[in-house]
């Protein structure tokens, strides 16, 4: 669940990066509306966090933007005007949900939830492939009703296969998913989050794919 | 006066008053003239013509005398005429005779043309002409009470119809004083019926005479806009300015609520404690702004010494505001003095060298030079910062702005605090960029005049 948080704020941004870190999210920061241009054109979030008022301009030009181009890519306008019709201006521009400052954390952590969960089509709030269960709004998994415990990236790798259990992920698209920018990327550690995960969950949980990458097991034909 | 109305009415009111009585007094004059030469010439008419009927002896005079000289002739009835008397007198003094309703004694004693008398309390206008032939002096009159009625009459012929036309005039005037202030109304109909809100423009379509007026309202509603926009944004602003802090500070507690990781804690914490000093900066120069806006300038001009007011400043600073730049003041700020309040000048200054020590690099130089130029003082304040880019230049003094090269302590208020402060003594602040790089912050002020 990759986020990119748009707020030029540093203590906030930075709250927000490890506070939704802490929820499972991986997150990014842009401080202006070029770095939020940048960081979208390469692609690859789920959600957008955007504060309205920015050094270089409006938040809503980002998000015009965005919409002008057709993409659907769930966004959340995080901003200090909270009047009405502030946010009618805003959800009417292509926001998809608002939040007033100051905020809670979880709440904004569960409206994020709702949004991936509605952007990918699904009703539920959990995901489940046989008999693996796993809740993203508390980070729990369990396997036939016995909870197991992972560590967050474990959990990150699990959700972002289960999330399209058919779907072969690369190697590169599941980092992604794990870390920010800024964070330097040990070579294999996916590698080592699939074998902690399969000595966990059962070694046919998570099938290797050669040359492709990695999909949940049994799915492929 | 106050109402326009009242004083058009008032004004027209007389001035047709006064033509017309003018014009009462003009006719007053010429027809008494007038009367008067006709009534004169019917006189000596009426004179001649009983003259030559006395010499054609068509009135016999000496019969007339014999029987006592009573009555004469051609007595008319119409009542002007009554009023026309006639007398013959012989020579001698005999009255020989008398028409009609003529008084008994001598109506005058000149003996030829045109003179007036009193006779019974009346003055009467008298022709005489002498007959030499027969002897006798023909007196005609007429009691100038007619003349004064005749002369009345026309006066009063022309001032009754006026009496009874006054108030329709009036009336008219009234209206049409009313139907001339109608734009004047219709404006402020418009102006009353508006909301607080409203403040689009008057129509510019007016009367000439009201147009500057429309003018002169439109620009105010201009200002009044512009002044209402500014304190939108501004409140805006503040409430981004403020709220986002807030959310920092909530969101860094809820992390070091909910973290089982101490570092994560402790980080967590640290933020939160460099959020509340940031928080309580900007919190202190909004009540900064505030004060400068509320309290007056007072009359009398200070002077402030600028090398002691920055050395003062800068010893006040601690290390942790100063970081580890250098400030350097200037030798040619010696004896520099300004015409500014201490307070004012100190605030200016501390939130120029804030915004100069921010942007420094570690270990860099914020240089404070001063020049004397022709009434004015310049200080100069340059720090080795990465200076703005030229359309943030502009903005940089608006509230809340906040360049692209901002620092984490910054508000976007320190500048405009500065500016706001040297405005009040009518001073200017200046930015630019130094050819070396780095911002560099002019403030202009009218010299000061040693104490």
């Amino acid at each position: 669940m990759r986020v990119l948080v748009v707020e030029d704020d540093e203590i906030l941004s930075n709250g927000l990066a490890v506070g939704l870190g802490m929820s499972g999210f991986s997150v990014e920061v842009a401080q202006t509306c070029d770095e939020a241009r940048a960081g979208l054109r390469a692609g690859g979030f789920d959600a957008v966090v955007l504060d309205l008022m920015l050094p270089d301009g409006s938040g809503l030009d980002i998000l015009s933007e965005l919409r002008s181009a057709r993409s659907i890519l769930p966004v959340l306008l995080l901003t200090a005007r909270d009047a009405v019709e502030d946010k009618i201006a805003g959800l009417d521009a292509g926001a998809d949900d608002y939040l007033g400052k100051p905020f809670d954390l979880d709440e904004l952590a569960a409206r994020l939830r709702a949004l991936m969960r509605r952007g990918a089509g699904r009703a539920s709030s959990t995901l489940d492939w046989r008999s693996i269960v796993i809740e993203p709004a508390s980070l729990t998994v369990t396997q036939a009703g016995c909870p197991v415990r992972l560590s967050r990236r474990e959990f990150s790798v699990l959700h972002a296969l289960m999330e399209r259990p058919g779907v072969i992920l690369s190697k590169g698209q599941i980092e992604e998913k794990l870390y920010g920018w800024q964070e330097d990327i040990e070579s294999n550690t996916v590698e080592v989050h699939v074998h902690h995960l399969r000595a966990k969950l059962g070694a046919e949980t998570i099938e290797t794919v050669r040359g492709l990458g990695y999909r949940m097991g049994g799915t492929g034909t | 006066m106050n109402s326009i109305r009242a004083r058009l009415f008032v004004i027209l009111i007389a001035t047709t008053g006064l033509v017309w009585l003018s014009a009462v007094g003009w006719i007053f004059v010429s027809t008494r003239a007038e009367v008067e030469r006709v009534l004169d010439a019917r006189l000596s008419e009426a004179g001649r013509m009983v003259s030559s009927l006395v010499s054609s002896q068509e009135i016999d005079v000496q019969r007339v005398a014999e029987l006592g000289g009573t009555v004469l002739p051609v007595p008319s009835h119409i009542p002007y005429d009554r009023q026309l008397s006639c007398q013959l007198w012989s020579f001698d003094g005999t009255l020989v005779g008398r028409s009609d309703g003529a008084p008994a004694a001598e109506l005058s004693t000149h003996t030829a043309g045109f003179s007036e008398a009193q006779i019974d309390g009346e003055t009467w206008r008298v022709f005489a002409i002498e007959n030499e032939e027969r002897g006798i002096r023909v007196l005609v009159g007429d009691s100038l009470r007619v003349r004064d009625r005749l002369v009345g009459d026309v006066i009063k012929g022309l001032l009754f119809p006026a009496a009874l036309v006054l108030p329709l005039l009036a009336g008219l005037i009234w209206a049409s004083v009313n139907r001339g202030l109608l734009p004047l109304d219709r404006m402020a109909n418009d102006l009353s019926g508006r909301a607080a809100a409203d403040l689009k423009p008057l129509p510019q379509d007016g009367p000439r005479e009201i147009r500057p007026v429309i003018k002169a309202l439109n620009g105010l509603f201009a200002k009044v806009a512009g002044a209402r926009e500014h304190e939108r944004d501004f409140t805006a602003f503040a409430a981004h300015e403020l709220k986002t802090p807030l959310a920092g500070l909530k969101t860094q507690a809820q992390i070091a609520l909910a973290s089982q990781d101490e570092k994560v804690t402790r980080e967590a914490l640290g933020h939160i404690v460099s959020g509340v000093d940031r928080t309580a900066r900007l919190v202190r120069q909004l009540l900064a702004i505030a004060a400068l806006e509320a309290s007056e300038v007072n009359g009398k001009p200070e002077t402030t010494n600028i090398a002691g007011a920055l050395r003062s400043l800068v010893n006040d600073m601690s290390h942790q505001d100063t970081r580890d730049v250098q400030i350097r003041i200037a030798a040619n700020l010696d004896g520099l003095l300004v015409s500014i309040g201490q307070a004012d000048f100190d605030l200016a200054a501390r939130n120029i060298l804030e915004n100069a020590i921010a942007h420094s690099p570690t270990g860099g130089v914020v240089d404070v030079t001063g020049r004397s130029e022709a009434g004015v003082a310049v200080v100069c304040i340059a720090d080795s910062g990465a200076g703005m880019a030229p359309e943030e230049l502009v903005r940089a003094t608006e509230r809340f702005f906040r360049g692209r090269n901002k620092t984490a302590i910054g508000s976007g208020l320190g500048l405009s605090i500065a500016a706001l402060a040297l405005e009040r003594s009518g001073g200017v602040l200046k930015l630019s960029n130094r050819p070396t790089g780095g911002l560099m912050a002019e403030m202009t002020l009218l010299a000061g005049r040693p104490s």
